[in-house]
């Protein structure tokens, strides 16, 4: 083969080596517009994220694309936190490695923030923090965070929340933020309540005005208005998850507590009471209960989607694995469910405030005794709402539960994404027989394959029909739904749960697939780490590097797939778990191809980066 | 995607079997023949199928007293939904009311699946059928839950202290200190599950003897008409594994200990209240439907809806291993959950023009989004 590498490769040692990863030269002056990235580092429940938000809001209405970060530790209260905010003018939404940047406002991490910020970068602190050195290639800047917050608040116990709008300030001056969106921020965050808005931007202004008349600008950051966010929005996936179940129909879920998957069933109860009060009655149109546990979550979702309602639950992880008995009996009894899992760092509590995509192989399996699902694998917020309808129909045609694979990442960050598309395609209730239907009908057998695609037609508690009731079981049944233990029952019912799964690998979601002529390596993806691979595929291609890429959408896979390997020499699977599930299920997909499909994991709990998809796939390709 | 086709597509004429299902057998309706309930059924149509159970179960004379009480009260067998966990006891809905549907769940887990179902439908009675291990082990959890949220459904516990179906290993209702054949000795204290289910706030609890028939269907009809959980703990003998006639869980026992509390009468909300007890004897209370249940107090004088009363009183009958039997309390107050959850039209029977918002609706949450 040919390798026409216009660098030498640096990867060997894979530490953060700059792929041109940073732009700034130690202390260079020449201006640097809307690309770089800028970290907070604060306490947890210090009201940060009120602040990082507002920032966040104002780059973005500004026109220049960012994207949010949290880093945030499992605590409540007092442990070190940091948000990142990139600004990319060439819309590069994924997490980066170096930070220009550098904000600190908590005293116990500044060694190593003073560590981590890029040459040339900014460091701004708050001054009473001691420096214990000066690095000779930063820009210092000392803020005096608590003095203003003492001027504008008088209450000790508000000043931290005080503090935070002091730094807004300042940068918002430093950088050329525009204050007018910055109070925008402030009345989108505040809902339009003046007085919070008023007592917050009397603080950024002050600050603003401080930095003003006392910083000098050195270093060379500058934000610049453009025109790249026009039309698009800001939400985090499990809000947009939310608002998709609301659009398909959503009529129960059942939830309990975890990160970071509770924010969905939130913004289920903020949105549903607007959304869905049926006008003729003023009743609503759907039920929400916070379970006792997992366990019971799933079973109340069970029990209303056999009764006929749209029925969700939404955990993570752990709560996956407590679902598992239910998921078998969900697959076996064919009642449709929609599981969301937001992903989270496991196994066992793991870090939960991390992300990672280590629950495919899990999902796909979840269940004992050849138990099997379809997954649905959103890649951005956009899809997060799109899959949000859509796996209620695919659940009620299908019959059975469908998982939808979302991560800390997606869920829980601040996500442009063009405007969600209204669902167009009538919702697909599947096969449920009416009354008279069922009168009509000689012989109701609720698991008969009438139509060749494995699915039966079935009947909805409340069929008032004397022919349409059937008893559900986990155990063993035949075709009307008997009890049954012949052998013969017991396999041509799993075959027919097999013929079943072929239909949901036709109905699921087709992978999107970017073939790049003449290239001889494809990258497989999934989920939050879609931004990664694309800009990575960018910093290949300057190293001479052309990788077709497939974005898996869906499990079970589809000929696509099949396809894809098929027309590349080396395929890599990225994704962020570390046993290479996605990796090892398309080995398993297409064993023939087995050889040529090589992981490209990683799995540190932080979303990942372009720079270390690129390094990872030219340390490999050395190899071959 | 593949488009996914709309509704109900293909007509299902197509369901037309081969072989076709047996129907369940149904009266001529309207005939006003001798054995016809108040809606022109015959008890047949309560039927199930036949039980596989032990002959001489106690699980099976209590599903037979099911099929009398709701054919006596009548209720359309369409309007009951089974439910039931594993065991031999969580078999037996599929013995009674083929017509009804029925789910038999997971082990310990009907409370959940019963909630999700009877939220999805609320105009739907639930009938749950559970046993003492799947209730007072591995579910003893939901059991908790369902009762502190007051799902308007029966629950029955079949209760013979023993795990019927893995072959008679204790469970946590039998008596400290029992011994049996497999078992050995059972070395902890019961829990005694209409305490527990008092203390989770449950409105409605009474525990009876599956050798009682009379009072089995009387307190199942009143159960039947409540306003949210009723909980039924009926002792309900294994002649498998647990009916020596040392067992406060046997035939025997039951029948030599088995100590009413009260008397009860039940008054449907259609009929006239004929009180055969001498006046201040009695006392009634009124439920959900407007029916009644008219009590007779005997000598201990228990007031079943003092709920102080009913915990001193199986406090004191765990301790000294009395069988009490009968209502033990009653509240009928506390609002069920889909009245909490200001339930109208079943959540299940809305469509697409209730169930998805307007397009309008989306526009102006994203415009709230730039
Ligand atoms: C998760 C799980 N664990 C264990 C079992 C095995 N199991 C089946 S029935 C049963 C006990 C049933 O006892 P009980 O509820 O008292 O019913 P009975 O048979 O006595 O009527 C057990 C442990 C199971 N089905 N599922
Ligand atoms: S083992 Fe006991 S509980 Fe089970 S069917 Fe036989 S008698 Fe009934
Ligand atoms: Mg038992």
């Amino acid at each position: 083969m040919l390798r026409d590498y216009t660098a030498p490769i640096t990867a060997a040692p894979r530490t953060p080596q700059p792929v041109q990863e940073t732009s700034a030269s130690p202390l260079q002056r020449e201006p640097i517009v809307n690309d770089f990235a800028i970290t907070v580092a604060t306490k947890n429940g210090s009201g940060s994220q009120t602040s990082n938000a507002i920032l966040l809001r104002a780059l973005f209405k500004m026109g220049i694309p960012v994207s949010g970060k949290n880093l945030f530790p499992s605590n409540i209260q007092g442990r070190p936190t940091w948000y990142t905010i990139r600004l990319s003018k060439d819309g590069y939404l994924a997490r980066r490695e170096t930070t220009e940047i550098m904000i600190v406002l908590n005293p116990d991490t500044i060694l190593e923030d003073h560590q981590n910020t890029a040459p040339g970068g900014v460091f701004m602190y708050a001054d009473d923090i001691k420096l214990p050195v000066r690095r000779s290639d930063l820009h210092y800047y000392a803020i005096p965070v608590k003095e203003m917050a003492r001027q504008h608040e008088s209450d000790p116990k508000l000043r931290t929340y005080v503090a935070n709008m002091v730094y807004v300030g300042a940068i918002a001056q430093l950088l050329g933020i525009d204050l007018n969106e910055i109070e925008a921020a402030l009345m989108f965050h505040f809902k339009g309540k003046p007085k919070p808005v008023e007592s917050n931007m009397k603080v950024v202004r002050a600050a603003a005005a401080w930095a003003a008349e006392h910083l000098i600008k050195t270093d060379p950051y500058r934000v610049e208005r453009m025109d790249k966010t026009k039309g698009q929005i800001m939400i985090d996936g499990n809000t947009a998850a939310a608002l998709g179940a609301i659009y398909g129909g959503v009529g129960f879920a059942a939830w309990y507590p975890i990160t970071p998957a509770t924010s969905l069933a939130d913004a289920l109860n903020e949105y549903l009471p607007k959304l869905r009060m049926d006008p003729e009655t003023q009743a609503p149109t759907y039920v929400v209960v916070q379970a006792e546990d997992e366990l019971a979550a799933l079973g109340m979702v069970m029990g209303a989607g056999w009764a006929g309602a749209r029925a969700m639950t939404s955990t993570s992880g752990p709560g996956i694995s407590l679902m598992a008995e239910f998921a078998g009996l969900g697959y076996f009894a064919e009642i449709p469910a929609v599981i969301w899992d937001v992903q989270r760092m496991g196994p066992a509590t793991g870090l939960p405030t991390r992300v990672s995509q280590g629950d495919i192989i899990a999902a796909y399996w979840l269940g004992h005794g050849d138990t099997k699902h379809p997954v649905l694998l959103p890649g951005s917020v956009y899809e997060c709402f799109e899959f949000g309808w859509r796996a209620f129909d695919l659940a009620e045609r299908l019959q059975t539960p469908v998982f939808v694979l979302s991560d800390l990442d997606l869920g829980m960050n601040q996500w442009m994404s063009k405007p969600f598309d209204y669902p167009e395609e009538p919702m697909d209730r599947g096969k449920v027989l009416t009354e008279e239907q069922v009168n009509a009908t000689k012989g109701f057998a609720r698991y008969k394959d009438v139509d060749g695609d494995g699915i039966g037609w079935r009947t909805l508690p409340g069929n008032e029909s004397p022919y349409a009731a059937y008893f559900t079981r986990g155990s063993g049944h035949n075709e009307r739904a008997m009890l049954s233990e012949r052998a013969d029952d017991w396999e041509n019912n799993m075959d027919r749960l097999a013929r079943k799964f072929e239909t949901a690998r036709k109905l699921m979601p087709p992978p999107v697939i970017e073939m790049v002529e003449g290239a001889e390596i494809g990258i497989i993806g999934f989920g939050s780490t879609d931004p990664a691979i694309q800009e990575a595929r960018a910093m290949l291609e300057t190293k001479g590097i052309r990788a077709s890429y497939l974005r898996l959408r869906a499990l079970p896979m589809n000929d696509d797939v099949t396809m894809f390997l098929a027309s590349h020499k080396r395929i890599y699977v990225v994704e962020l778990n570390s046993d290479a599930q996605l990796c090892q299920l398309i080995r398993l997909h297409s064993p023939k191809d087995a050889e040529k499909v090589y992981p490209a994991n990683h799995n540190d709990g932080l979303p990942l980066t372009a720079h270390w998809i690129t390094e990872e796939i030219l340390y490999q390709e050395t190899r071959h | 995607m593949t488009a996914i086709k709309n509704g109900i597509t293909a007509g299902n004429g197509a369901q037309a079997t081969t072989t076709p299902a047996p129907l369940p057998k149904m009266s001529a309706p309207g005939a006003s023949t001798a054995g016809v309930n108040i809606i022109g059924l015959v008890k047949a149509d309560y039927k199930g199928l036949e039980s596989t159970l032990c002959n001489g179960c106690g699980h099976d004379s209590i599903s037979s007293q099911i099929i009398t009480a709701c054919y006596e009260l009548g209720v359309k067998p369409e309007h009951i939904v089974k439910f039931s966990g594993i065991g031999c006891s969580s078999k037996s809905p599929a013995y009674f009311m083929s017509r009804s549907f029925g789910f038999n769940a997971l082990h310990g887990r009907m409370p959940s699946v019963a909630q999700g179902a009877l939220l999805a439908n609320h105009t739907l009675q639930g009938l749950g059928v559970s046993g003492d291990g799947d209730t007072g082990s591995i579910g003893l959890g939901q059991f908790m839950h369902l009762i502190r949220r007051n799902l308007r459904m029966v629950y029955i516990i079949e209760n013979n202290g023993v795990y019927g179906l893995t072959k008679g290993q204790f469970s946590a209702t039998a008596d400290v200190g029992q011994e049996l054949k497999h078992a050995g000795r059972n070395e902890f204290p019961p829990i005694d599950l209409c305490r527990a289910a008092i203390v989770a706030d449950c409105g409605f609890v009474a525990r009876s003897f599956a050798g009682d028939p009379k009072q089995v269907v009387t307190l199942l009809k009143a159960a039947l008409c409540h306003r949210g959980t009723a909980v039924l703990d009926i002792i309900s003998p294994c002649v498998t594994f647990n009916n020596r006639d040392d067992s406060t869980k046997s035939y025997a026992w039951g029948k030599a200990h088995d100590e009413r509390i009260n008397d009860i009468g039940f008054v449907m909300s259609q009929e006239e209240i004929r009180v055969d007890y001498a006046e201040g004897e009695t006392k009634e209370v009124e439920l959900f439907d407007g029916s009644k249940i008219v009590l007779k107090k005997l000598d201990g004088s228990h007031d079943p809806t003092d709920k102080q009363a009913a915990l001193r009183l199986l406090t004191e009958a765990h301790e000294k291993q009395l069988f009490i039997t009968g209502l033990l309390y009653i509240n009928t107050e506390r609002p069920n959950l889909a009245e909490t959850y200001h339930l109208v039209k079943p959540i299940a029977s809305y469509q697409q023009d209730k169930l998805r918002p307007s397009r309008e609706s989306l526009q102006k949450i994203m415009s709230a989004m730039y």
